[in-house]
């Protein structure tokens, strides 16, 4: 209980603070591979500073509304997940907090963020399974053995002295294929890309202004600190090397998205889908079934 | 005894009342007291024999005996009426399995191996639970009606009106599901399933226009193909085991014996419940005004199905007959929302999200273990209260705009708020988190895992999917915000008001009290089914953060609206390229003309459409029946030889 | 510290009625060679997220509208900048028919980068001008809050 209070002010005070400089760092590593010199470092926080020191104009209430249900649905699923309880229920509140950016970008009635919206609900749709079967994934790795299967976040990491990743290596690449998803990066990011200039122009965020686009910008730093989480738990085990091992393969994977997004064009939604799903049965399913013979 | 014969009488006794009630506010006010008295005795019903470990009543005697010749009589009429109106529309199918169905009942009957010294009411827990959401949802929904109809003829001034039938025939449904539910006696139950049958096929066919007949023979014929399975299922047990009860033949001691009635009724219940093939004519339903509809979707016709398979769940668990019907429920999840993506009729996502909700209960039902069968109640609660609410809502709609399809609820936040308001408890209760629908969800993938049924997993991972997608799909178009929106004017009735917010009212009810209802109902009734002495599903920790987000979802609002107060909320221009035509719908196109700016959602009609993958997953389905009832018999006489 | 805005100045470009010749020298400025983002400078393409408005090209019937709409839609604090000489006065579109004149006869411009077209370093230099002008703006932003 001490524990995983613990976890969660740690997240809740910190999460910011770390997706930020992970932000920058992605900043700074694209434009490297662009043969750029890029942003400072620190150029994530300028940034969310400026705008929350800007005017708010918005369209209705409803979306100051959705804007802050987004913020606060996501912290509370890195606050969950990081305080280490059930595993389907961080899954859960995800979608419920994905849901509100969608209410938020539709409620303008904005062509781009319908738009966007719209595109966001397909990405969603791409990654939903993936994400439930990571969370049924843990669980069986879990039961294999002594123990009765387990959702429960610090009972997965402590359950054995064996990464789940040697268990579960479809699923993790599962997970990665819709990481690039979440994490908005291309081929991707067809909702809403971090780069400038896309075809719709900012897409689920084009209404929002000065302290509300801070407040995405911050959400997204928390969901990304909460997606490599979900990443490392894949690594983590009851012996300490695993830790170092976590953030490495961390490290690893998340080089490997920006590289990703660096050299690859977007693709169109059913692109997105049809291969998620493929992903998502041929890798994330067959794996669990192998492991349910056991 | 005297609340539960209160219960399936009075609603016939309204039924004849109203028959001979041709005047509107007469009827209303007959309607609104049945309605009330309903609910008065339910509630007195429940406060009775709730707390108890499950009444019998009614042994054998004169009395069930002559009940049993009424019985025996109404079923012949009913045939008889089948038979004439089938012969009629030249639909000479319906009419034979009919007859096949009652000639086969009638023999056992007369052949007097039908006869038994067991109660014939059997009132439990789940009885209770049953009765409360037919008494309240029902009685709601024909207080609804009484409005609607008026509107409804006044819109569809081609069709006749033949309210006179139309009331009667709603509470003969009501009293002959409060029939179901309470009889212990399989003829009894059967009975009563029949008059469900054939009362629905009635109501579809309200309007008598041709897709009307089409529709509602659709519903028959599919129904009574259940009820034949039905009556076998009764003979078998009769002549082979010996077995008159539901309860006798759940808690037979030998599982092998039990396989064929068991798997029979299961099949019963896969029609009634419009599981993949049957779901059509659920759908086709739809042709009826916009009660019908309700009360078929959510209070009776498809409960019944799915009682029954909760009845049946601790007899299914780990079977051949459990088997098939969790992998049929799983399996009509994933594709009926699938198809909800696909359509914009409001009506019609309701149908498919219903047989969507409904495979997931089966699927539950199916799988048997404690914790499944407890998702399984939960979700037939919540299905219950939302669909009904969102069914009237909808039809409240359709009279107030002239549509009822999604695209035309674009905004509606700004045009009709409080029928929006209504809409998203609607939506939010069915499948936001932490209300309902996950938290059932969550359940259903433990056991299902816990069950080594990894396909079933996968129904469930693609099917929260697909059905997260429809819900904030519709939901995404009511809360449009659009600028300069006026309010449409709508005349809903007292009695529509009335039945909605009671509706909403349940609804926020049921999502505040989730724990409470969890261990104070659900809980103790699992417990009566499965003959322990206690069950406990929900862990303490996970208790408190669904407490943690209840308390989320009404705060965020408030402190989003004091924020809000600092700031300056004027609403702003949204961006069209600059060329915003000043009022938010309109942009300046390249002649320098005000075009109109609208998105529509999107449906994916070439991915999930019914024209893909109907026939597939009919065909898979069929196969999926035909071979695990094949299998139960190969079995069988496997285990004779 | 002083620059609360000044360290992340997002860019809206708008190409009036130019040769484009500016708009390409726009662009360059985003290449390896320039690397405006070295100063955070992102270039948004949309007027909510902007907070310099970039115009190249001068001012005619048509887009006069437009103009003033996307600058209306810039939340405050917001500066405009003015770039190559059709923007700042019209250049050699001024006589046309259809001109109205440079960026300055619709809206506020705060900085003027000449040129024809305006070089990169140029128009960096431009860019640079104007946050001093945002951080002044946005100081008396919070004063007349304050008031």
């Amino acid at each position: 209980m001490v524990g995983s209070m613990i976890g969660i002010v740690l997240y809740l005070v910190f999460a910011p603070f770390v997706g930020g400089l992970i932000s920058g760092i992605d900043r700074k590593l694209t434009a490297r591979m662009q043969g750029r010199i890029g942003p400072p470092l620190l150029q994530p926080f300028y940034d969310v500073r400026k705008l929350i020191n800007k005017e708010i104009l918005l369209i209705n209430n409803m979306q100051f509304l959705f804007a802050w249900c987004f913020v606060i649905f996501i912290a509370f699923t890195g606050a969950l997940f990081y305080g280490g309880v059930n595993i389907l229920l961080v899954v859960f509140v995800l979608t419920t907090a994905a849901m509100f950016l969608v209410l938020e970008a539709t409620t303008t009635n904005s062509p781009f963020s319908v738009m966007g919206a719209n595109r966001e609900m397909m990405q969603m749709l791409s990654y939903e399974p993936m994400v439930l079967l990571t969370a049924v994934g843990f669980y069986v790795a879990t039961g294999i053995g002594p123990h009765d299967g387990t959702f429960n976040i610090s009972e997965i990491i402590t359950h054995s002295d064996i990464p789940n990743v040697v268990y579960l290596p479809g699923v993790f690449i599962g997970y990665l294929y819709i990481l690039t998803i979440k994490l908005r990066k291309s081929p991707f990011d067809i909702s809403m890309s971090h780069h400038a200039h896309q075809e719709m122009v900012k897409g689920i965020t084009t209404e929002l202004t000065g302290g509300m686009m801070a407040l995405i910008e911050i959400s997204h730093w928390y969901e990304n600190v909460f997606l490599l989480g979900l990443v490392a738990l894949f690594i983590l085990c009851s012996k300490w090397w695993s830790i170092p091992l976590a953030l490495i393969v961390c490290a690893a994977a998340f080089f490997l998205e920006v590289l990703i997004d660096n050299t690859s064009a977007r693709v169109k939604w059913d692109l997105m889908l049809k291969s998620a799903w493929i992903i998502t049965l041929v890798f994330g399913a067959i794996n669990i079934f192998i492991l349910q013979m056991f | 005894m005297g609340f539960a014969a209160f219960l399936i009488l009075f609603p016939f006794l309204a039924a004849a009342v109203l028959i001979f009630t041709k005047n509107n506010s007469a009827r209303k006010a007959v309607v609104f007291s049945s309605g009330i008295i309903i609910m008065a005795a339910a509630v007195l019903f429940s406060v009775r024999e709730f707390p108890g470990s499950g009444n019998a009543y009614l042994g054998q005697s004169h009395l069930t005996h002559r009940i049993d010749n009424i019985m025996l009589a109404a079923e012949l009429f009913l045939m008889a009426l089948v038979v004439v109106l089938s012969v009629k529309h030249r639909k000479y199918y319906a009419g034979l399995l009919s007859v096949i169905g009652t000639a086969a009942m009638t023999w056992l009957e007369v052949s007097g191996r039908a006869a038994t010294d067991e109660a014939h009411i059997y009132c439990d827990k789940l009885t209770v639970i049953m009765c409360l959401i037919i008494a309240f949802i029902g009685s709601l929904i024909c207080i609804y009606a009484v409005g609607y109809m008026v509107d409804y003829h006044n819109h569809h001034t081609e069709y006749r009106d033949r309210r006179t039938f139309f009331f009667p025939m709603l509470f003969v449904f009501l009293g002959a599901m409060f029939g179901l539910v309470m009889s212990a006696n399989l003829n009894w139950i059967y009975f009563f399933w029949e008059v469900t049958s054939i009362s629905s096929f009635l109501l579809i066919g309200y309007t008598r226009t041709k897709k009307a007949i089409d529709n509602s023979f659709r519903a028959l014929w599919m129904n009574l193909l259940g009820g034949l399975g039905f009556a076998a299922a009764i003979i078998y047990s009769a002549i082979m085991l010996d077995v008159t009860t539901l309860s006798g033949l759940v808690n037979h001691g030998t599982p092998s014996l039990i396989l064929i009635p068991v798997i029979l009724l299961a099949f019963a219940a896969l029609t009634k419940s419009a599981q993949l093939p049957f779901s059509k004519w659920l759908l086709g339903a739809m042709v009826a005004p916009t009660p019908t509809s309700a009360l078929l979707h959510s209070a009776t016709m498809v409960k019944a199905g799915v009682y029954l398979l909760i009845r049946l769940a601790p007899a299914m668990h780990g079977e051949l007959s459990g088997t098939m019907t969790s992998l049929v429920g799983g399996f009509t999840f994933l594709i009926a929302s699938m198809l909800a993506i696909t359509v914009s009729d409001g009506k019609k996502v309701l149908a498919y999200s219903t047989i969507s909700n409904l495979g997931l209960i089966t699927a539950c039902a199916g799988v048997g273990t404690k914790e499944t069968v407890w998702a399984a109640v939960l979700l037939l609660m919540f299905h219950a209260v939302s669909k009904s609410m969102m069914f009237q809502a909808v039809g409240a709609i359709e009279n107030a705009t002239g549509s009822r399809n999604i695209e035309d609820m674009h905004g509606l936040i700004m045009s009709a708020p409080f029928l929006a308001f209504v809409m998203v408890i609607g939506i939010a209760g069915m499948f936001l988190a932490p209300f309902g629908m996950l938290i059932s969800k969550w359940a259903a993938l433990k056991a299902f895992i816990d069950a080594d049924n990894i396909v079933l997993v996968l129904f469930i991972a693609f099917g929260s999917a697909t059905t997260m997608l429809y819900w904030t799909k519709w939901l995404a178009k009511i809360l449009v915000c659009k600028a300069h929106s006026h309010k449409v004017y709508h005349r809903t009735a007292g009695g529509e008001w009335l039945s909605l917010l009671s509706h909403a009212f349940m609804m926020i009810m049921l999502c505040l009290l989730l724990p409470t209802i969890s261990i104070a109902v659900v809980e103790p009734l699992l417990a009566q089914l499965y003959n322990v002495k206690s069950v406990s599903v929900l862990a303490p920790e996970d208790l408190v953060i669904m407490v943690i987000m209840l308390v989320m979802v009404f705060v965020i609002p408030v402190v989003a609206r004091v924020l809000t107060s600092r700031i300056n909320t004027t609403p702003n221009l949204e961006y069209m390229g600059g060329v915003n035509q000043g009022d938010d719908r309109h942009f300046e196109d390249s002649f320098g003309n005000p075009k109109n700016m609208y998105l529509s959602g999107w449906y994916l009609e070439d991915y999930f459409g019914e024209k893909k993958i109907w026939l597939p997953s009919a065909a898979i389905s069929v196969v999926m029946i035909v071979a695990f009832i094949g299998l139960s018999v190969g079995t069988l006489s496997g285990g004779v030889i | 510290m002083a620059t609360k805005v000044a360290k992340s100045p997002w860019l809206l470009h708008y190409d009036g009625s130019s040769c484009n010749g500016c708009d390409i020298e726009v662009l360059a400025c985003l290449t390896p060679i320039y690397d405006v983002e070295r100063f955070g400078i992102i270039n948004t393409g949309n007027p909510k997220h902007a907070d310099i408005l970039l115009i190249t090209g001068g001012i005619n019937t048509q887009n006069k509208a437009v103009v003033e709409q996307l600058y209306s839609q810039m939340p405050e604090p917001k500066v405009v900048c003015a770039v190559g000489i059709c923007a700042c006065n019209g250049g050699v579109f001024k006589e046309c028919y259809n001109i109205i004149g440079g960026v300055d006869k619709v809206i506020p411009v705060d900085v003027y980068v000449p040129g024809c077209a305006a070089r990169p370093n140029a128009i960096i230099d431009g860019v640079v001008k104007a946050l001093g002008v945002l951080e002044e703006k946005r100081k008396n932003m919070k004063g007349g809050a304050a008031e």
